[in-house]
């Protein structure tokens, strides 16, 4: 996983609450048996219409806007289970999404894979939305350490949560799956006296 | 105090706490299928250290496979590839697969309990979000990311937080027409679908468990629908009954022993939940979704609500379906009957009770899935399959199907479809597909009228699932 500490960009501003994981990428497109490649698809039905053209009025079509930082309404990634749609928001370059909530699942494989859920107010996120609104090049820094997120050239900030352990993970670019595998042992020792009925 | 049904299963699965408010929970039973596995498969071979305990994984092909001809090759290129890996995976590491061909095959939320893997206590987990289902058997049973699928292959347990508790009480008898869907559509429309995330649900109250097993994880399947990463529901003798005599359940003394401690598992009198809510039964009419979220839903004969946000507005233009009128009358283009939401004996015996002796309208197009071969055999056994054919239902082999359009089974750009799956997004079930959720009583009174109609109108008792 690659390390993420600070992030600088302008953003994409998408307003739509409750976007689930099957907008982010429908589910005829997860027969890959890889990881890669899912950006092409990301938000594939919003992208392209029937006959496989772009919808210009789709704001990830507009050239004017872009930027490594998705700024999605509430209730981001609720659905199914797929981590394919954090691979696809990676793949297609964005590390991360801000918005006011996030759905757990999601939540947990976007950490997993070096792709940060920033989760602010309702209040500040409408301050964004508003700021893109006026001015495109709007820029947002993200600072894990600090866990602070910014409005460049204005006072606008808010500090964001994130648990202790998937931070550190994160800063340093470490899975689960290391840690879990050197506590092997008390795994094994757990097993010793664990009744499955 | 005492603990919740929920924390006296968590607690006895912590291998460790770790120092910042993470848990080690070990998992009992990891189901896999063919469409979040292969990359989990790819991480374990590039590590080289192989599985850590092959013997708790079950496979089974599911979403992607074709409902029809299921015996010649796959002819999707693509699904077949995902197939072939999962059987070459399978075969290289050592692990059972009910897979196409096999008397076991089927839907791996329906099967796992329908084998009798699937028992009170324990932690089960699958990168499937449905995996929630499994709760109604007072389990712990949640979905997962391809990333902890390569955990639970390494290493058997999983690095969680510690989810709040939630209780939901359902009081009361159910009115004429009304079943366990209902009841979940009806929640999760008060809730939202976000009124659970970070919770895990626990459902109590003499309305649930006068329910079947098959109503149970109906409730349960939908949890993660309000954002919930499970539900559960304690076990008592309708649980143990369900589970006695199948393929894999403990028999003899090894039962009675289970039993006895599944009989500890219930949340203790003085136990805490973060959240209550309460709802009296007889309250919930029979519900039907008009939006494109699950939580978008109303009983069947009230008006559309109005809402001013932008994103509420986009799913009503989606829907093709306007503010403050109402769905009764509304012809209807397909009905699918499946998913690992209905597709399992006791709702195609209840939609065979219906349709028994009428025949569809002309220009609905019924599906029925089953959630599985052994639910097929039995509907064929019971003479199910045959009262629905003579209605003119057209009877597929199981599979996911037309609840998230992965194989063949798409509905049109435009077209209504009104399904007893679980999800009503926009395109789940294929590009512009307009989704309608149901219970699968209304979906085969709808099937027969051709229409939205008010189905307490066509029922003379309490539906049993």
């Amino acid at each position: 996983m690659e390390k993420f500490k600070t992030l600088t960009s302008t953003v994409i501003p998408l307003a739509n609450e409750d976007i689930d994981t099957d907008q982010i990428i429908p589910a005829r497109f997860l027969k890959s048996t890889t990881r890669e490649g899912f950006g092409k698809n990301l938000f594939r039905d919003w992208r392209y219409d029937s006959q496989g053209d772009l919808k210009e009025d789709f704001i990830l079509n507009n050239p004017s806007y872009s930027g490594s930082i998705l700024v999605a309404g509430k209730n981001f990634g609720c659905g199914s289970s797929r981590e394919h749609a954090a691979w696809a928001l990676y793949d297609f370059g964005f590390r991360a999404i801000v918005s006011s909530y996030f759905a757990d699942i999601f939540k947990g494989n976007a950490l997993n894979n070096g792709l940060l859920p920033v989760q602010i107010s309702d209040g500040f996120l409408e301050t964004i939305f508003e700021l893109v609104k006026q001015d495109k090049n709007t820029t947002l820094k993200i600072e894990l350490i600090d866990q602070q997120i910014s409005i460049q050239g204005t006072k606008h900030t808010e500090k964001f949560n994130i648990n202790a352990y998937k931070k550190t993970c994160l800063l340093n670019g470490y899975d689960d799956i290391d840690y879990l595998i050197s506590k092997k042992s008390q795994i094994e020792q757990f097993e010793q006296t664990h009744k499955e009925f | 105090m005492g603990k919740t049904l929920f924390e006296k299963v968590w607690d006895s699965h912590i291998v460790d706490s770790v120092e910042n408010g993470q848990e080690i929970l070990y998992i009992d039973r990891h189901f896999i299928h063919e469409v979040t596995s292969p990359q989990a498969f790819e991480g374990i071979r590039r590590r080289g250290a192989g599985l850590y305990r092959k013997n708790k994984i079950v496979a089974t092909a599911d979403h992607n496979v074709p409902t029809k001809d299921q015996h010649l090759p796959i002819k999707d290129v693509l699904s077949k590839l995902q197939v072939d890996t999962l059987i070459q995976n399978c075969k290289e590491f050592g692990i059972d697969l009910y897979g196409l061909g096999h008397p076991y095959q089927g839907i791996v939320h329906v099967i796992g309990p329908e084998l009798g893997i699937t028992k009170p206590g324990m932690t089960i987990v699958c990168g499937d979000s449905h995996t929630s289902t499994h709760g109604a058997f007072g389990t712990i049973a949640f979905g997962i990311g391809t990333s902890q699928v390569e955990q639970v292959m390494a290493t058997q347990c999983l690095l969680l937080e510690r989810p709040k508790t939630m209780r939901i009480t359902i009081n009361g008898e159910l009115q004429r027409g009304v079943s366990s869907k209902d009841i979940i559509l009806y929640i999760i429309s008060k809730l939202s679908t976000a009124g659970g995330t970070g919770y895990f649900v626990e459902y109590a109250g003499s309305a649930i468990t006068s329910l079947s097993m098959e109503g149970r994880m109906t409730i349960c399947n939908m949890s993660i629908e309000m954002g919930a990463r499970g539900g559960m529901i304690a076990p008592d003798e309708t649980t143990y009954e369900y589970i006695r005599g199948r393929e894999f359940a403990p028999v003899g003394f090894a039962l009675d022993e289970a039993i006895n401690y599944w009989k500890t598992l219930y949340s203790d009198e003085d136990a805490y939940f973060d959240k209550e809510y309460t709802f009296e039964a007889e309250s919930i009419p029979p519900m039907i979704t008009y939006g494109t979220n699950p939580g978008m839903g109303i009983g069947i004969d009230e008006a559309i609500p109005d809402n001013d946000s932008d994103s509420f507005k986009k799913s009503l233009k989606y829907m093709n379906l306007e503010a403050g009128s109402s769905l009764l009358n509304k012809k209807i283009d397909h009905v699918f009957i499946g998913s690992c939401t209905n597709s399992r004996i006791e709702d195609l015996r209840i939609v065979a009770e219906y349709v028994a002796g009428k025949q569809k309208a002309d220009h609905v197009k019924a599906m029925i899935v089953p959630g599985s071969k052994q639910v097929e055999k039995q509907a064929r056994e019971e003479g199910i399959h045959q009262v629905l054919a003579d209605a003119g239902f057209e009877l597929r082999e199981p599979g996911c199907s037309a609840c998230l359009g992965m194989n063949e089974d798409k509905i049109p750009d435009g077209e209504y479809c009104v399904s007893t799956s679980n999800r009503n997004f926009e395109g789940r079930q294929g590009p512009g597909a307009r989704t309608m959720l149901v219970s699968p009583l209304t979906a085969a009174i709808i099937a027969i009228e051709g229409k939205i109609v008010d189905t307490r109108n066509f029922v003379n008792k309490v539906a049993t699932v």
